[in-house]
């Protein structure tokens, strides 16, 4: 049974077929949180923003008016605003679908958060895979600056910005922060040591705060509607709303936007149930990068607590539905070898261990593993986390231990047949076999 | 092949858009790519040149981002997302269709130069898998036949429109694109009905947000 209903703000217009354009982003209502925002003192802004409570949706889920707060006011610095539009987390996809819908919504918070760290340079980095999310930004900016948005002495306030809308070149390391100022600085994307954290020396070894996509959408809304409005939703620890994308063998994929808060059940209930009337057999909040949560999960809140507390992470809250069709050994053999693709090297846990478990799962997936293997990769994955440079090699090291806990039967299955030969993978497929020429 | 007047003025005002020149050399670096149809040596060192660094200092970049390729591409890129759930929902037999259809494996071209065929990672679609592109653009929920038919037509030359995107041009016009992303097409329709699955629902029931 339905309890929690959808909540549609961030994406509330989105069947507006002009709402890309400045005209049609203002028609509903669009810049007006801006116009107010530039007539509060910057740090009124921060405290909003902090007391909304607003967390990042990028996957961590730090207090987003925290992180502003941590930029040193006053200290005669340039400070910038640099947008991780770099959404590549296996399972992620709310970022890209935000800036193709409403570019100005990223737009006018991107303005008023530079505004509040009084940053007079922001850049959008959005990864160079999608096209088409960039023209959008890109056109969104540039009507923006006609407007007299964006440039010098905005709306009459005295502050100045300039916008750049930066094209990635394919890495997935480059949606770690660092690495992102590091590639944004036109080097190789490689994560830096911390401390200093960015907001103390970033980019350019200036104060910097970086936000992800959705989070950033979300400024609009605590300034233009206010704090006690935004927490009207979900709970005291994880406010506010959030664009759920909702994948895998599900009847009705797509974007649903609720409050957190919101169980696993509702939203798969939303997206048409499990195909064919089947069953959740596995199933991951946020990404690969988070652990993985079987059926008996469904019914726990998916806030940033009730998932820690469950073992897991909310993540980038975009969660992957896998049916019984799925081999578990399969996923995860798959995730990590997206995991050792992408090791930026920088580092040996990550760089070596990505390879050897990588090599190991493939074992198992064509039905060689053994018993001692099975624990030696717990040992392995447990070299890695915690001892990498970033946590690329904390993320590649979740899958194996994560599936292992609720799977194990699959593994020793896994040492003697293929798993192709146990799971079908045409079972798997969302298509008829008809299709599959 | 020389880079020509007209790139090398394209990179002088990238790099203007940055408080530090540097900041500029991947979308340079994509221009470039855009005249070139891969990353030449030429390429690399004109960047070098625009931005007072050494070419090996481009070379170190150009070679750490998988968007820059070392041999031509051709006309169209192909990905085919071959991650975890793109791949278990189909993107795997995409994968064996495409490759058998064209006669070639993973970052390779076709001999008539037509066609260049990568196996993606995660292309931030996962909703609409399996996901294919063409050229960078999207082409959402692809069956093996159906990508074998875009692919039959862009060798007849027909046009093909991205799911979420423009109509299909070419690897080239992409990446100049994403060197200079003002490129008149951000009109295309790029909101489908599974971006509007929540909206349409709570339309439909009544829901609202306070």
């Amino acid at each position: 049974m339905i309890t929690t209903g959808l909540t549609p703000v961030i994406t509330e217009h989105w069947d507006a077929p002009d709402l890309y354009t400045l005209d049609g982003y203002r028609r509903f209502g669009g810049y007006e949180a801006l116009a107010s925002a530039l007539k509060q003192d910057p740090d009124a802004i921060i405290g909003q923003v902090k007391d909304s409570g607003l967390r990042g949706r990028g996957g961590a889920g730090f207090p987003t008016g925290l992180k502003w707060s941590f930029v040193p006011q006053n200290d005669g610095k340039q400070h910038y605003l640099v947008v991780n539009a770099d959404e590549s987390e296996p399972g992620a996809c709310k970022d890209i679908p935000i800036m193709m819908a409403d570019p100005h919504v990223l737009v006018e918070g991107v303005i008023i958060a530079s505004y509040a760290i009084r940053a007079n340079h922001a850049f959008i980095y959005i990864r160079g895979e999608v096209p088409n999310a960039i023209r959008k930004v890109a056109f969104a900016v540039e009507q923006a600056k006609a407007a007299g948005l964006i440039g010098k002495n905005i709306l009459g306030s005295g502050f100045d910005l300039d916008v750049v809308v930066h094209s990635g070149a394919g890495a997935y390391i480059c949606g770690e922060e660092t690495a992102l100022l590091d590639s944004l600085e036109g080097y190789r994307g490689q994560p830096r040591l911390k401390p200093p954290f960015p907001a103390v020396a970033g980019l350019y070894a200036s104060p910097t705060v970086i936000n992800n996509v959705e989070t950033i959408a979300n400024i609009p809304f605590i300034i233009g509607r206010g704090v006690e409005w935004f927490r009207q939703f979900g709970t005291e620890k994880s406010p506010g709303f959030k664009v759920w994308a909702v994948s895998g063998h599900v009847n009705n994929p797509g974007l649903f936007e609720a409050p957190l808060g919101i169980t696993m059940r509702e939203l798969l209930d939303y997206a048409g149930g499990v195909r064919g009337g089947g069953e959740v057999k596995f199933w991951l909040p946020g990404g690969s990068s988070v652990p993985m949560l079987t059926a008996e999960h469904l019914d726990l809140p998916l806030t940033y607590e009730a998932m820690a507390e469950a073992g897991t992470m909310l993540g980038t809250g975009t969660p992957m539905i896998f049916d019984s069709t799925v081999s578990v050994v399969k996923a995860v053999t798959r995730w990590l070898e997206f995991y050792k693709h992408e090791s930026c090297g920088k580092c040996t846990p990550c760089r070596e261990g990505t390879y050897w478990i990588t090599g190991v799962l493939e074992k198992f997936e064509h039905g060689h593993g053994t018993a001692t293997e099975m624990d030696t990769l717990v040992n392995l994955c447990g070299q890695i986390a915690g001892r990498s440079f970033c946590a690329l090699g904390d993320a590649a090291a979740t899958p194996y231990p994560a599936a292992l806990k609720f799977f194990r039967q699959e593994f020793t299955d896994a040492t003697h047949t293929p798993v192709d030969g146990t799971f079908d993978p045409v079972a798997s497929y969302v298509f008829a076999p008809a299709v599959a020429r | 092949m020389a880079i020509s007047e007209t790139t090398r003025t394209g990179l002088r005002e990238i790099a203007d858009r940055y408080p530090s020149a540097r900041s500029a050399l991947l979308p340079m670096l994509h221009l470039v790519q855009s005249e070139e149809n891969e990353i030449t040596v030429e390429g690399i060192n004109v960047c070098a040149e625009v931005l007072g660094i050494t070419p090996a200092e481009v070379t170190a970049v150009a070679s750490f981002y998988t968007m820059y390729k070392r041999r031509p591409v051709g006309k169209h890129h192909i990905g085919i997302c071959t991650n975890t759930l793109c791949g278990l929902l189909g993107g795997d037999a995409v994968w064996d269709a495409l490759s058998a259809e064209l006669g070639v494996g993973p970052n390779e071209p076709t001999p008539d130069g037509e066609f260049f065929l990568e196996r993606i990672e995660c292309q931030a679609a996962c909703t609409h898998a399996p996901v294919m592109t063409v050229d960078w653009e999207f082409m959402d929920d692809v069956t093996p036949r159906g990508a074998c038919e875009v692919i039959e037509k862009l060798r007849r030359g027909e046009t093909v429109r991205s799911t979420r995107g423009p109509v299909i041009r070419d690897f080239d016009a992409t990446e100049h694109t994403l060197a200079f992303p003002l490129d008149g097409l951000a009109d295309a329709p790029s909101v489908d009905s599974k971006m509007l699955a929540g909206l349409t629902i709570a339309k439909q029931r009544g829901m609202k947000a306070p």
